[in-house]
C-alpha cells in the first residue's frame, strides 16, 4: 500500500501557498514524500530532528524571525512533544502549525501504532488545541490555509491530522 | 574539597555583556538564575528568557539562526537543560549555522530548584558530547579570562561553536525580574522581525 505521492504534493503545495518557509520533521512512512519535497525545494529550510520536541523551539525561532513554519510528525512525535507544546508554544502564545500523521486510527494494521492512535484526539482536546482532519485532496488545501491563519491570529498551536484516507493510495 | 573557587557565572556574563548588548545581536537564555543575572546586567529588546520548556533554548536558537542567517545569535544554556535535550547537539551540528554561538554554563547542578547535582558532577563531559556530535568549534573554559577569549573568538568566527564553561553553583539573591513573560515575548518578536525585514 503506497503512500500517495499525489496527495503529498497537494499538502506540500498548500504549505508553500501559505508561505511556509521552514519545516521541521522526523520521518515516518506517511511523511516520506513530504520530507523529500521539502528537501528538494531550494526555497524551503528543512530541519531534520532527533526528537520532535526540538521542532517546537525551532518553529518558535522561525516565528520570532517572521518566518512561517510547520512541523511534520507522527502522532507519537506529538505525544513526545507535549511539554514543549505546553511550556513554550502555549505558555508564550506561539503560532505552531503541526501536521500530524494520525497513525493507529481506522484501518491501522500495525498493533504498535494503536494505543497512540486512540489517545491522540483526547490529548489534543485536553490541551485545548484546535484540530482538524485532512481527509481528501479537494478540501485539504483550504483547511491548511485556514489552519495556518488560525494559528497566526489566535497565536496557538493548531493540529492538522493527516488521515489514512488522504495519505494512502487505496483504502485499506 | 581543596578546589579553588570556580568562576562565577555572573562575572562570566558581565565579561561578555558588551557584546551581547550590541545592536543587532539576539540572545536566548534558559530559565532561572542565569536569566536573572543577564537581566540584572541590563535588559535589551534582543534578550529572550525562556522561562520554561527546559532543553528548548538551543532549539529556539537554532530556529532563529537558520531564519536570520545574517544575525548573530547567542544561546545561553545550562548543564541541566542541555542534558534534557542532548539530541539538540546533533541537530545543531547537522545544520551548523555559522551565526550561532552556544554557551553552556555548567555548574554541575540544578541550582534553581535546590542544587541537586547533575550528571556532569559525576563525569559526564558536555564538551566531549558536543564534539562527538559534530559541533565544529568546541571550547572549554574555567576562568573568566579564558571564557571571554573563547566567546569573543567564537562570536567573531563564522562557524557554530559550543563553549562549555565550568562555573560555581551560585545564583542571585532574588529571582525577581520586572518583565512579564509575554511582554518579553512580544518585545523580542518585534525586535527579531525588524532584524529579519532589514535583510529581506
Amino acid at each position: 500500500m503506497p503512500v500517495s505521492v499525489t496527495n503529498s504534493h497537494v499538502i506540500y503545495d498548500a504549505l508553500r501557498a501559505v508561505d511556509v518557509r521552514l519545516v521541521s520533521a522526523l520521518p515516518e512512512t506517511w511523511l516520506v514524500h513530504l520530507i523529500r519535497m521539502a528537501e528538494d525545494d531550494p526555497e524551503m529550510i528543512l530541519v531534520r530532528l532527533a526528537k520532535e520536541e526540538e521542532g517546537v523551539g525551532i518553529s518558535a525561532g522561525a516565528h520570532f524571525a517572521g518566518v512561517k513554519s510547520a512541523m511534520l510528525m507522527q502522532n507519537h512525535g506529538f505525544l513526545a512533544s507535549v511539554n514543549g507544546i505546553v511550556s513554550f508554544a502555549q505558555l508564550y502564545k506561539m503560532p505552531l502549525l503541526m501536521l500530524i500523521s494520525h497513525r493507529g486510527d481506522l484501518g491501522e494494521l500495525d498493533p504498535w501504532q494503536t494505543q497512540g492512535g486512540m489517545v491522540t484526539l483526547p490529548v489534543l482536546r485536553a490541551l485545548g488545541i484546535p484540530s482538524f482532519p485532512l481527509t481528501d485532496p479537494v478540501t485539504a488545501p483550504r483547511i491548511i490555509r485556514q489552519g495556518q491563519a488560525l494559528a497566526e491570529s489566535a497565536l496557538t498551536p493548531v493540529a492538522l491530522l493527516l488521515t489514512r484516507d488522504l495519505m494512502w493510495e487505496e483504502a485499506s | 574539597m581543596t578546589d579553588t573557587a570556580r568562576m562565577r557565572r555572573a562575572d562570566a556574563l558581565a565579561a561578555i555583556y558588551p557584546t551581547l548588548a550590541q545592536e543587532d545581536v539576539v540572545v536566548v537564555t534558559i530559565m532561572g538564575a542565569v536569566a536573572v543575572e543577564l537581566y540584572n546586567l541590563g535588559h535589551r529588546p534582543g534578550f529572550f528568557y525562556l522561562e520554561h520548556a527546559m532543553g528548548l533554548a538551543s532549539s529556539l536558537g537554532l530556529g532563529l539562526a537558520l531564519s536570520l542567517p545574517h544575525v548573530p545569535v547567542v544561546v545561553i544554556d545550562g548543564d541541566g537543560s542541555l542534558l534534557m535535550n542532548l539530541g539538540t547537539l546533533s541537530t545543531m551540528a547537522r545544520y551548523h549555522p555559522g551565526n550561532l554561538t552556544h554557551v553552556v554554563f555548567d555548574n554541575e547542578s540544578l541550582l534553581s530548584v535546590g542544587g541537586f547535582p547533575t550528571a556532569t558532577s559525576t563525569g559526564t563531559d558536555l564538551a566531549g558530547i558536543a564534539q562527538a556530535a559534530g559541533v565544529p568549534n568546541v571550547r572549554r573554559a574555567d576562568t573568566v579570562e579564558s571564557f571571554a577569549a573563547a566567546f569573543d573568538d567564537a562570536f567573531a568566527g563564522n562557524e557554530l561553536a559550543t563553549i562549555v564553561a565550568k562555573v560555581e553553583a551560585v545564583g542571585p539573591k532574588s529571582f525577581h525580574m520586572d518583565l512579564p513573560m509575554l511582554e518579553n515575548r512580544f518585545q523580542f518578536w518585534r525586535y527579531c522581525r525588524e532584524l529579519g525585514s532589514r535583510a529581506g
